[in-house]
């Protein structure tokens, strides 16, 4: 099976503009008839932007308010819905008293050599795939799209009896190499690769641009949208790996944050919520932040195709 | 060797004079050589990578699953069909198949139905459309292990923001950590929560890529909404649907951080287990590689088959 269906047109910050046809079409579920852009259909809308709002931003406010109370607060009932007082307490003791610093700083290390070498393999391959012809590329091109169908859970067996084998437990490389194959980055920058004009290409050959010049000085100037698009997803993806981590690794040596956060719930049977929480606040600020920064690159890019996660 | 092509795959660039077979262009064969060893530079890392850790290890999984493997030993002693009869007959067998089912039919369901529900209403000029779109899709680019071990306070049954909603309007709190039904309730919640945002992201864009002379047609016709939604509508969203059934499925299938931070697959030793947590307990908790492998095979098994029944259903072409 191959992607080709990639349904996504524009993703980009509609803004209220005349779009190519007439919006407020459409029927909910269930709903009575809604005539163009009835008032209906507008206060449905509304109504179903506030609940969906209230069903995903709750929980979130709930985890920050109680990372932010006294330990005795958390435990009041019926509960209080704003800390009194506020403290950061829980923020300073799981800064301080586990290793989440070193965790913080394994998922870094994992994050940043993961998705360089992921980018560029992906980069390298695609090129490859797209602009050089040789024999045999359509098999090749075969081969690295089916390894997306091949989920993680099957080779996670095998692949942990080789790399306990080479001695690789508790160590980066260990955690790191076995996720560093790049099916699907393959695929997207190939797919943006073809979709260049050819007369450009042309012309750059002409010019005498050997494959190396034309890829650095041509096609990747014309793909960067497409490029910072695979990036983020593969840094949010890189950022959230748990499974292989988790088998990999067994301590603070280097257990990536996700994995570090599961270490410190269960410390000592009783889990202390306030710090626990300050924890899964931090964790999920950096691609919260990278989100709300660069999200219309970011939908782009995690919309593009099926994500692996 | 014959390489598949259609045309998009004949490099730009290329004369393409008559439709020839595969081929460089007639050039310096020295260039020719140059250009095949660089493309072999440049696709070796990730085929080695693609090869070693994701075929070796499908095969090799396989190879395990006629094995009583225990994950440490050097030598993994060969059983026959031992492991698949034992997965056949045992108890557990049809509690985890149904688990995986439920959570996976729940989870493609539930978030492509409201995921398209939602796309439609938003597909209109309404303020903060954008402010909207973004907190929706937010829960999908946190950590799984992060979501998890926030609703596991979420829905603790002493002290969690679900037990404080209920019991304000008067509800019992149902026990979410001791009865398998609730836990697995909690766990499909906690996922849904986490990809709703995916599957509508795609149908607004879908929406909002849509041909506007069928919309036209179909009021100038004056088709009832309801056919305009089914005769008009769902026809033209079919593709994004297709390749949302797949993505949604392959990636429900698979989630194994939630379960992990939250149950356990517990409670009552399997109230939550699902095929991939069962894949993780076998061999890395019982040792039970083998037995592990097994699953694993099967699963992926049923994923393929799924997979191909999919595609034949979905993707015929449209009249």
């Amino acid at each position: 099976m191959s992607a080709t269906t990639t349904p996504v047109g524009r993703v980009d910050e509609a803004p209220e503009q005349p779009s190519r046809r007439r919006r407020g079409r459409g029927v909910a579920h269930g709903a009575e008839a809604a005539s163009h852009r009835s008032p209906a259909m507008t206060a449905a809308g509304y109504v179903a932007m506030l609940l969906v709002v209230l069903v995903v931003a709750v929980p979130l406010f709930w985890i920050v308010v109680t990372s932010l109370k006294e330990r005795q607060d958390i435990y009041v009932q019926p509960a209080q819905w704003l800390p009194d007082p506020g403290t950061t307490n829980n923020y300073h003791d799981v800064t301080t008293r586990i290793p989440f610093l070193r965790y913080m700083r394994n998922s870094v290390i994992i994050t940043v050599v993961l998705s360089v070498s992921k980018i560029v393999l992906g980069v390298l391959s695609a090129y490859a795939l797209s602009l050089l012809r040789f024999p045999g590329r359509g098999l090749v091109f075969l081969v690295v799209i089916a390894a997306l169908m091949v989920p993680n859970q099957i080779t996670v067996i095998s692949n942990y009896a080789l790399v306990a084998q080479l001695g690789w437990r508790n160590t980066f490389q260990g955690i790191i190499i076995p996720l560093a194959g790049v099916a699907f980055g393959t695929f997207l920058m190939r797919n943006q690769f073809l979709s260049l004009p050819s007369e450009i290409i042309e012309a750059a050959r002409l010019d005498g641009a050997g494959p190396l010049k034309l890829l650095w000085r041509v096609v990747l100037p014309m793909s960067w949208p497409t490029l910072v698009a695979f990036s983020l997803i593969t840094v949010v993806n890189e950022w959230n790996e748990y499974l292989w981590p988790f088998l990999m690794s067994d301590d603070e040596r280097t257990a990536p944050l996700p994995v570090g956060l599961t270490l410190l719930q269960n410390n000592d049977g009783v889990t202390n919520w306030g710090p626990v929480m300050a924890g899964t606040v931090l964790a999920m600020l950096p691609v919260l932040v990278l989100f709300l920064v660069l999200q219309r690159q970011m939908i782009k890019g995690l919309t593009a195709g099926a994500v692996k996660s | 060797m014959q390489s598949t092509t259609s045309d998009r795959d004949v490099a730009p660039g290329e004369r393409s004079g008559p439709p020839e077979p595969v081929g460089p262009p007639p050039r310096r064969s020295s260039g020719r050589a140059w250009e095949w060893s660089l493309a072999g530079l440049l696709l070796a890392p990730n085929l080695v990578l693609l090869i070693v850790f994701t075929y070796r290890p499908l095969l090799d999984n396989i190879r395990l699953s006629f094995t009583d493997w225990n994950i440490s030993a050097p030598v993994a002693n060969p059983v026959g069909f031992a492991n698949y009869v034992e997965w056949f007959g045992r108890d557990d067998t049809r509690t985890v198949l149904s688990n995986t089912l439920i959570f996976t039919v729940a989870t493609v369901g539930i978030s492509m139905g409201l995921g398209l529900a939602l796309a439609m209403l938003l597909d209109q000029r309404l303020r903060g459309r954008n402010v909207v779109r973004s907190v929706v899709f937010a829960p999908f680019v946190i950590s799984g292990a992060a979501v998890g071990v926030a609703f596991q306070f979420v829905f603790d049954p002493s002290f969690g923001l679900v037990r404080d909603l209920l019991t304000r309007v008067g509800v019992a709190v149902p026990d979410f950590y001791q009865r398998p039904g609730w836990a697995l309730f909690m766990v499909t919640f906690t996922y849904i929560w986490k990809t709703l945002g995916y599957s509508f992201v795609i149908y607004l864009a879908a929406l909002q890529g849509r041909r506007a002379d069928l919309d036209e047609a179909a009021e100038i016709d004056g088709a009832s909404p309801w056919t305009h939604f089914r005769r008009v509508l769902l026809p033209q969203l079919r593709p994004t649907t297709f390749f949302l059934s797949i993505t949604v499925l392959l990636s429900s299938v698979q989630v194994f951080d939630i379960i992990n931070v939250m149950t356990r697959g517990g409670p009552v030793g399997d109230g939550t287990m699902t095929l991939v947590y069962q894949v993780y307990r076998e061999t890395f908790v019982n040792l039970r590689a083998g037995y592990g492998a097994t699953v694993a095979t099967v699963m992926f098994l049923i994923l393929l088959v799924v997979t191909i029944v999919q595609v034949r259903v979905m993707d015929r072409p449209q009249t």
